[in-house]
């Protein structure tokens, strides 16, 4: 996020989200769970199922996300001739 | 009707999302029809909008639980906890849909001529629609992860509006600041979600609110969502894309991007009255809210003096704005807990809620104005502008009325509303109020710079064959202009009717809990 190339800062962006996703990952983890398909259940304990929906939507949300951004970068580009966050600041003040 | 109250809560997100995706096939059979389309769906929208809000201010709160036997089966047998996705909208939740779906509705009006001549507007209908149904979908529902979900929304479809010029990079410039600040806030938000999912093992902001102890973890997941909703609402020192996304925008997508801080704003209410209500803070939260809505009157008053672009300095402006109402709110927080103010602090929410909806319709308004400059002479340039009123009498007349109501003069609505929050401030604090009319009065004197250098002076040669603008967009206009005289003269009627039970329901966050838990007399 600290970097200048703008490139960078969208990496950056996804990194946090990534971070955030293995977060709610682990978050729905039970010591020796399996995967919870509740219909071929062995009876023994089950993973929470809601961290795991929570994450795929995100995950979605995140890919529309980075490409959108992604789609801006390459506008600027077009227009600037730079991804360099120093060269576009014709926003100020 | 019956069938259409139980359901509406969920047709009112659903209705404009089907539209959004309709709108590109519509457009095919013609542009005309793509418009009227657009404005029937907004149209049906407001209905039930309305038919909801008429229910839940006589009623009460109305929940909907989403693909259950019956629309209220909150916890079904055998469960202590609510399982599904449920809406619940209470009296706050409806004055912010009935802010956003008339705002959407004027911006549709607005766009049909101001857009005409562009490309893309298939995408631009759809992604209006979609930003709409983002913004209900927050104000609407019950669910933290789901609030995290439609904020998303609003944010992917008001960067990609934002970027609507492609023709010219500094709209990409903005709309890139724009979405790294949202994606970022949103990812604040769903951190803060994953926190309390993992310490309360449920995702329904009733339940959690029953639950919430105001342990360390809680206090973290508080503050993150205090900043990403205090920076998607463009509070100071979050401000910075505010300015940039609302200039670069056209005119009829910031009144959209207006509407859309403002349910970020309505999102960080329900956080700190609702979700946190039984256990927080009041004073300090109050005391930080107060601050950072000071920080933005100031701040935004003082750049928006040396802007010399129209709509940029209208987006400073509106950085003060959610300073207004942000001090409002905060005063009311600080103030409730204190026994002998706590009247005050009631009065100030009020204010702040009522200046919520004075801030839409003000704002909004001199966007439009803004693009109606623009659309008639092309430039936005202050420095450039000169004697239009000689040419667009009747733009002239708007930005008065709009001039007159933002800067809290009498008769109009503006000034109805600063005057609750300056009295419930002097309270609390005199210097608040102080600071708070100075900068009222700076913001008179950035307006009148404004009309002095765009519509007064002599007729430039240049202007001389500038015509006013197509009647769509001066009944855009004109509705605007009526309600801020309407609410200006009657601010009572106003009051009573939407407002306090507004703030009586943000209030009221057992109220909120006992509906979704069925315990209680509901």
């Amino acid at each position: 996020m600290f970097k200048r190339n703008l490139i960078k800062i969208v990496i950056g962006v996804s990194l946090i989200e990534s971070g955030v996703n293995l977060f709610l990952i682990t978050l729905g983890y039970v010591k020796g769970g399996v995967a919870p398909i509740y219909t071929n259940a062995p009876g023994t304990n089950m993973v929470l199922p809601t961290p795991q929906a929570l994450t795929l939507t995100s995950i979605v949300i995140g890919l529309a996300t980075t490409a959108l951004m992604l789609s801006f970068v390459v506008l600027i580009y077009r227009h600037y001739n730079s991804i360099d966050a120093k060269n576009v600041r014709r926003l100020k003040g | 009707m019956n069938f259409l109250l139980t359901h509406a809560p969920i047709l009112i997100i659903a209705l404009p999302l089907l539209g959004a995706f309709l709108t590109p096939l519509i457009s095919r059979v013609h542009p005309k029809v793509r418009n009227i389309f657009v404005l029937i769906i907004l149209m049906l929208t407001g209905f039930l909008t309305i038919l909801l809000t008429r229910d839940v201010l006589s009623n009460g709160i109305r929940v909907y639980v989403l693909g259950a036997a019956s629309s209220t089966l909150t916890t079904p047998t055998g469960y202590i906890m609510p399982v599904r996705i449920i809406l619940e909208t209470d009296a706050l939740s409806v004055l912010m849909a009935m802010i956003s779906v008339s705002l959407a509705f004027i911006a549709a009006l607005y766009s049909w001529k101001f857009m005409e001549n562009r490309t893309g507007l298939d995408k631009y209908y759809t992604l209006l629609l979609l930003l709409l149904a983002g913004m209900l979908g927050m104000e609407l529902t019950g669910d933290m992860f789901n609030l995290f979900v439609f904020l998303e929304i609003t944010s992917i479809s008001g960067c990609a509006l934002v970027a609507f010029y492609t023709d010219r990079g500094e709209s990409a410039e903005a709309a890139f600041k724009y979405m790294v600040i949202g994606t970022v806030a949103a990812l604040f938000v769903l951190f803060a979600v994953a926190l309390l999912y993992g310490e309360y093992n449920a995702l329904n902001i009733g339940y959690l609110a029953s639950r919430i102890q105001y342990s360390f973890i809680d206090k973290i997941a508080l503050v993150l969502l205090i900043g990403a909703f205090a920076m998607k609402a463009g509070s100071v020192p979050m401000h910075m894309w505010k300015p940039d996304a609302y200039g670069e925008a056209p005119s009829s997508v910031a009144i959209m991007l207006v509407a859309s801080s403002l349910a970020s704003l309505y999102a960080l209410l329900r956080v700190c009255f609702t979700l946190y209500g039984d256990v927080l803070n009041t004073v300090v939260v109050g005391w930080v809210i107060i601050i950072l809505g000071i920080l933005s009157i100031f701040v935004g008053v003082t750049m928006a003096l040396v802007q010399n672009k129209f709509a940029r300095l209208i987006g400073y402006t509106a950085v003060a704005e959610v300073g207004y109402m942000m001090l409002g709110v905060g005063v009311g927080l600080a103030s409730i807990a204190n026994g002998s103010i706590a009247d005050y602090g009631l009065k100030a929410i009020q204010g702040g809620l009522f200046h919520v909806m004075n801030d839409a319709l003000d704002l909004g308004l001199l966007f439009l104005v803004a693009g109606a400059v623009f659309y008639s002479t092309g430039k936005s340039d202050l420095n450039r502008l000169g004697g239009l009123a000689h040419n667009m009498k009747y733009t002239t007349i708007f930005f008065i009325i709009g001039l007159a109501a933002v800067s809290g003069l009498p008769p109009m609505n503006g000034f109805a509303s600063k005057l609750m929050i300056y009295e419930t401030a002097y309270q609390l604090n005199p210097i608040l109020s102080i600071i708070a009319i100075l900068a009222s009065i700076l913001m008179l004197a950035v307006f009148v710079k404004v009309f002095h250098s765009a519509f007064l002076g002599p007729r430039l040669k240049e202007y001389e064959n500038v015509k006013e603008v197509p009647r769509s967009m001066l009944i855009a206009m004109g509705i605007l202009a009526v309600f801020i005289i309407i609410f200006g003269l009657f601010p009572d009627t106003v009051i009573n009717t939407i407002v306090e039970p507004a703030a009586n329901a943000l209030i009221d966050y057992q109220g909120y809990i006992n509906k979704i838990l069925g315990l209680g007399g509901v």
